[in-house]
């Protein structure tokens, strides 16, 4: 037990004080994270700038609930007069302006751009409720249909939900593959393996530390993405959520081996990383730790079944953002098992202990 | 009982012979050295004996049992420095002897007392990567002893160094069999082997060529020993008349004698007040070394 704390603590202690593995397995994928759910996740419609022209009395005597509506949808940032209309078209027109609106007699005119069509779209909507809700209302007569909305829980997620597993996936699966084909050719090179081999202790106490140090790394990202995930941009965890801690044990596993595989295959340090690096970001691509692959051909997505990540990313989407239950991880963990299984076995097979 | 006992030992990688047929003993307490050239199959004998690697044929005996295959009882009496820096990345050099403390289920305070004594304390918290040659060195051989072994391997520790960095070692290494510690050291030094070794085993092309205490092997050469004076007043046929000298040349101005009775010709050389400059050298260990394996140049 004791050697076996110690080799943990050792591996431990060598990776956090590798900048380059640190930055390459939390900050780098961190970085996307933010890319993503920061930039691309702002779907929230910002509100309509507008300036009105003169008296508006439709607006000004909506009933209040109405007039509250109004104020959400539209940000009346001026009032100006009838002198003013043709520099604020003009703002319009250049698109430093959403909607310039004006009353005449009792027609109300809105002068809007047609280049963001969903903006437009609103804005026509909007208005041609207030104006038909306002010719309800002064007829003095009781709507005699009303309209009430209830929104269905539907399968599209938002964007931060999507990519936080998958980037997970791919965060986890290059810092257990860099750090295996790093540590197994690292430590063949320095001999550190022979030297180990010569002490006491037990392969599987060395192997086991190895494991054990992976995968508390690999849940230390886990907790960090799923940390700054909730807290900064709203990813929303769904029940079974926790069967991703597992999960990510599976995958740590999986990618190790890919790591020992190209540590085996490679002469150098340098080289088992890079081919550790060219097996795991094209997949990462192929197995939609970037984009969801709903879209592509199905030759592609008959591909990326056969690559163990889409099954790590597919099984945390499941458990994580989907809602499904905690059985929905298991076929993946399996799976993930297997690969861990064959790649090692393939690996002990062509593992060398002399580079020469 | 010997510590180690090889017999008819032989490995090939392929064609090339690494080790070929090479027996020997190396008794309890011993200080052993196997000395020869880059490539001789010092360090795959080595390995042999460790037990990294099985030979091809031939038997290996270390404290008693076979080495191959891996043997757990056998490890813990055993303690082994290899060529290469082994260590943990980015460990300060107390966190590498503490890791291999606790991989040989020995006391932390163990490893802080050997790094006193190979003179680290004061690097103690710099990473075993920022230590110069020598000081990693010392770091190695100071993890190959933290479980005070009985049989201690130190494969070529000073190649590399600086000519303080060796003889700073030479310290070091010179008391590791002190209490009763089998050393075996290889090693490409003739003056290193001479210095250590109780017994040296030259080796080359994966033969020993000669077995023997360093002084043995030096006789065994039958050498004659070179004196040189600066030439004052004799001449070469004078010089050369002394009786007991084999052979007088002139060499860089000094007058040099070869002779096999240098006592003789001492005496003849003091009674004269001749001694002005006097330089005398005998065979070392070096002229055995290329008396045996020959003095062409191997790269």
């Amino acid at each position: 037990m004791k050697a076996f704390n110690a080799i943990a603590v050792a591996v431990l202690k060598g990776f956090i004080r590798d900048r380059a593995s640190v930055f390459f397995a939390i900050i780098f994928p961190l970085m996307f994270l933010v890319l993503f759910g920061g930039i691309f996740n702002n779907t929230e419609q910002s509100p309509i700038e507008t300036k009105t022209i003169g008296d508006i009395s439709l607006v000004d005597n909506l009933p209040k609930p109405a007039r509250e509506a109004f104020d959400d949808s539209f940000d009346v940032t001026d009032e100006v007069d009838e002198r003013e209309r043709d520099a604020a078209i003009e703002e319009v027109r250049k698109g430093d302006l959403d909607l310039v609106l004006e009353q005449r007699g009792d027609t109300l005119v809105a002068h809007y751009t047609k280049t963001d069509q969903v903006k437009s779209a609103t804005i026509q909507g909007i208005l041609q409720a207030f104006v038909d809700g306002t010719n309800v209302a002064v007829t003095g007569e009781p709507p005699k249909f009303t309209f009430e909305g209830e929104g269905v829980e539907d399968d599209s997620l938002q964007m931060i939900d999507f990519v936080t597993p998958g980037l997970l996936g791919w965060a986890i699966a290059m810092s257990a593959a860099f750090g295996a084909a790093a540590t197994l050719n690292g430590w063949r090179q320095s001999k550190l393996l022979r030297r180990i081999q010569l002490s006491p202790v037990p392969a599987h106490t060395v192997v086991g530390a190895r494991i054990v140090a992976t995968i508390l790394i690999a849940l230390v990202q886990t907790a960090i993405f799923l940390g700054i995930g909730t807290a900064g941009f709203g990813l929303t965890l769904t029940g079974s959520w926790w069967m991703s801690v597992p999960l990510v044990m599976c995958g740590t596993l999986c990618f190790m081996a890919i790591g020992l595989l190209s540590g085996a295959v490679a002469k150098t340090t340098e080289g088992a990383v890079n081919m550790a690096n060219f097996l795991v970001l094209p997949m990462a691509f192929l197995s939609g730790s970037f984009f969801p692959l709903d879209g592509a051909p199905g030759w592609l997505q008959g591909l990326s079944k056969a690559l163990p990540l889409r099954h790590l990313n597919d099984g945390m989407l499941d458990v994580m953002v989907r809602g499904e239950g905690p059985g929905a991880a298991l076929l993946p963990m399996l799976i993930l098992l297997a690969f861990a299984t064959v790649l090692t076995a393939i690996a002990a097979r062509l593992f060398r202990w002399e580079t020469i | 009982m010997n510590a180690i006992e090889v017999t008819d030992l032989a490995l090939a990688y392929g064609e090339l012979k690494a080790v070929d047929g090479v027996s020997f003993e190396v008794g309890e307490g011993e200080f052993f050295g196997i000395l020869g050239p880059n490539g001789a199959g010092k360090t795959t004998t080595l390995e042999m004996i460790e037990g990294l690697r099985k030979p091809d044929s031939g038997t290996v005996t270390l404290l008693g049992s076979s080495p191959w295959p891996r043997n757990q009882a056998l490890l813990p009496r055993v303690g082994v420095q290899l060529q290469a820096s082994a260590f943990f990345e980015r460990l300060t050099a107390r966190e590498q002897i503490h890791t291999f403390a606790a991989m040989y289920g020995v006391a932390r305070a163990r490893g802080d007392e050997w790094l006193e004594r190979v003179g680290l304390t004061e690097k103690a918290a710099v990473r075993a990567e920022k230590l110069s040659g020598g000081q990693a060195q010392r770091l190695a051989i100071a993890c190959a002893l933290v479980h005070d072994p009985e049989v201690v391997f130190l494969d070529e520790p000073t190649a590399a160094l600086d000519p303080q960095a060796r003889r700073n070692l030479w310290d070091l290494l010179s008391g590791l069999n002190d209490d009763g510690r089998t050393v075996i050291l290889t090693t490409h030094y003739m003056d290193e082997a001479e210095i250590l070794c109780d017994r040296v085993a030259i080796m080359d092309r994966g033969r020993i060529l000669e077995l023997g205490s360093p002084a043995e092997l030096v006789r065994g050469l039958d050498a004659p020993v070179r004196i040189s004076i600066t030439n004052a007043d004799l001449t070469m046929q004078e010089a050369a008349a002394i009786s007991g000298v084999d052979e007088a040349a002139e060499e860089a101005g000094d007058l040099v004698l070869t002779t096999r009775q240098p006592s003789e010709v001492l005496t003849f050389l003091a009674n004269g007040k001749l001694l002005d400059g006097l330089r005398v050298r005998a065979a070392t260990l070096e002229d055995v070394f290329l008396d045996v394996t020959g003095r062409e140049y191997r790269a």
